[in-house]
């Protein structure tokens, strides 16, 4: 499956049990080194007992899983010297400045103090965080806090950074804005992202998705072949003869194509790539084209049968889910 | 083993400079003195930042040492009146000893309590996560704590005069020598705690119901002489009361008293009559820390 290079992680069989509950229930998966990929699943499909053993916080009831090359059971330190978290609370002491939270993080990992000081400046300039270095972490927003955490995270240039629900609780704006770093830091640096998810719109920046539900992972795939996998993107184009246009796309291309909302419409796989064939082939002139996608949420809806939402009304977390419905 | 290497950026637009990369060394004695360092460098830090905490810690040695012990000073200085110097002993000096023991107690059990504060706001995952083995941190823990309740214990040291013990150097030094080793122990005995407890609510109710008894039990209060028996069993097998006793030792020493008096404050703590020396009961302390300290690794690095 990996394309070059040994796989960032790599997990066979791997099951957890708590008790008689299996919340992890025998998945398979390799990520490629330099992806960033993803874990959608709603709360309680097991992502967070997976991210758990990965960072060998969590030990496996059975099967093997390895993480940059290491594995989690018989090389526990090698696989913590490489791996980055951010976990889904925050995990600050608010008493602490920004700055010495860093260093409290860089002593416990040992890494050398000729090279902090300039390691420092740099993920902190990459979050934005450099003038707030010396605040109280208990002053900052929790964007900030949650950009800290992504900071201390890359201190060490782990090879695999894990992000558990990276953006849970935050508005959207400081959402986007922490994806926004996350893509920088893949430009900046030589890292692997592996990260879980309960939002659809955020699994889209994944260069590939893991659904999860119920402890097993459903589907595998980059959004868009998943979304492609569910139903055809819905190709809306207008011409000057729009009849003719019907009768064309039949003939060459065997589709069946409709009137609707006032353009010509119909559905093809991978929509965006049969644009160009279309103008290529159809052999006469388009005045506009839409293309629009198949969700994520209709992806996920067919693979589980059911909405994520209310996928997350049933969970074990029902409770948590009532807390945060009351606020929202 | 350090080795570092900057790379040239590679059109990141981020930190426009190059990354700089960092390359975690192998997990070594260094390394892990590293954390035992940063561990405890923390716990200062905190401290210095509580102000409050300082304050509050305050409290009650105060209240023992000025109100209970001027108040129950008129009791007995009725009881045996007036007399010349060296015939009698206040009774603030008497629980002067036995006051800094108490400070330091309350303050090393707040300090580890602070881990379970660290559980429940989640920087405990941040430490237990890290290549570093879990004896580092226990230990920085440990050392950490008992470095913060010594600094308590000074400050009611200041307040020596008050209680009529003299300032002296060699004394001072003596005092922070056994608080800190006896802050050390009672440390390792509430990391021991929290590493099994959960919430914040049951550590301290534990403690709670944990420090009353080892305090009244220890001799901080009253001598350990002429007990009833299931009283003098009860002392004997209180940990603290041999932590306290080479304090009150060390502060009688300086005292000019007539050798009966001597006897009936600081009569020490026997064994079937036979008087335990202030090395033994140090070493008794230290050995007793270092057996909890052990416990609290152990069920640390069970826990995962």
């Amino acid at each position: 499956m990996p394309e070059d290079g040994a796989p960032a992680v790599e997990v066979a069989g791997l099951v957890r049990r708590f008790g008689a509950v299996e919340a992890v229930r025998g998945i398979e998966f390799a990520v490629r080194p330099g992806e960033i990929f993803g874990f959608l699943g709603p709360n309680g499909a097991g992502k967070s007992t997976t991210i758990n053993m990965l960072c060998t916080l969590l030990r496996p009831t059975e099967g093997t899983a390895r993480v940059a090359g290491f594995d989690v059971v018989r090389d526990r330190d090698e696989v913590r010297r490489n791996i980055g978290l951010v976990f889904q609370d925050p995990t600050l002491d608010g008493y602490l400045s920004g700055e010495q939270n860093l260093r409290f993080h860089a002593e416990l990992y040992g890494v050398p103090r000729s090279v902090l000081p300039d390691r420092m400046r740099q993920v902190l300039e990459m979050v934005g965080l450099w003038d707030k270095r010396g605040d109280r972490v208990q002053t900052y927003s929790g964007g900030m806090k949650r950009r800290l955490e992504i900071a201390r995270g890359l201190l060490h240039s782990p090879r695999v950074l894990f992000l558990d629900e990276p953006t849970v609780g935050l508005d959207p704006q400081t959402r986007s804005s922490i994806w926004e770093y996350i893509r920088d830091l893949r430009a900046a640096e030589r890292i692997t992202i592996f990260m879980t998810t309960h939002y659809m719109d955020e699994a889209e920046y994944c260069d590939r998705i893991a659904i999860m539900d119920s402890g097993r992972i459903v589907a595998l795939d980059t959004p868009q072949a998943l979304k492609a996998g569910v139903g055809k993107d819905r190709v809306q184009i207008t011409t000057d003869d729009d009849e003719a246009a019907i009768a064309a796309l039949a003939e060459r291309f065997g589709l069946a194509a409709a009137m609707a909302e006032g353009a010509v419409t119909f559905a093809v796989a991978s929509g965006e790539e049969f644009v160009p064939r279309l103008f290529a082939e159809l052999g006469m002139p388009i005045r506009s084209v839409s293309v629009s996608r198949p969700s994520l949420d209709d992806v996920f809806m067919s693979f589980t049968g059911t909405t994520i939402r209310d996928a997350e009304g049933s969970s074990k977390d029902w409770m948590r889910m009532a807390m945060r419905g009351r606020s929202r | 083993m350090t080795t570092t290497e900057r790379d040239e950026a590679r059109a990141g637009r981020v930190g426009a400079g190059p990354v700089v990369r960092v390359a975690v060394p192998e997990r070594s004695i260094v390394h892990d003195l590293r954390a035992v360092k940063i561990v405890l460098h923390r716990e200062l830090i905190r401290y210095g930042r509580d102000r409050m905490r300082m304050v509050s810690g305050l409290v009650q040695p105060v209240l023992w040492l000025l109100v209970m012990g001027t108040g129950l000073s008129n009791l007995m200085a009725a009881g045996r009146g007036g007399g010349p110097a060296g015939s009698h002993v206040d009774l603030k000096t008497f629980i002067f000893p036995g006051v800094c023991a108490m400070t330091v107690m309350f303050t090393a059990m707040f300090s580890a309590g602070s881990i379970v504060w660290d559980r429940e706001f989640g920087f405990l995952r941040e430490m237990l996560v890290a290549p570093v083995s879990r004896s580092s941190i226990v230990v920085g823990k440990c050392i950490g704590g008992a470095m913060v309740a010594t600094l308590q214990g000074a400050v009611i040291l200041a307040l020596a005069g008050l209680a009529g013990v003299p300032y002296d150097p060699v004394l001072l030094l003596e005092l922070l020598g056994l608080m800190f080793l006896g802050a050390f122990a009672l440390t390792g005995f509430g990391v021991m705690m929290a590493a099994r407890i959960k919430s914040m609510q049951s550590f301290f109710g534990l403690m709670q119901m944990a420090m009353m008894p080892m305090m009244f039990l220890s001799g901080a209060l009253y001598p350990l002489a002429g007990l009833p028996v299931w009283l003098t069993v009860l002392t004997r097998f209180n940990p603290l009361t041999y932590a306290v006793d080479p304090l009150r030792q060390a502060v009688f020493s300086r005292l000019s008293l007539t050798p009966e008096l001597r006897r009936t404050f600081d009569p020490g703590v026997t064994w079937w009559g036979w008087r335990v020396p202030v090395g033994l009961e140090i070493l008794l302390v230290l050995l007793i820390g270092l057996a909890l300290m052990g416990v609290a690794i152990i069920e640390f690095r069970r826990s995962e």
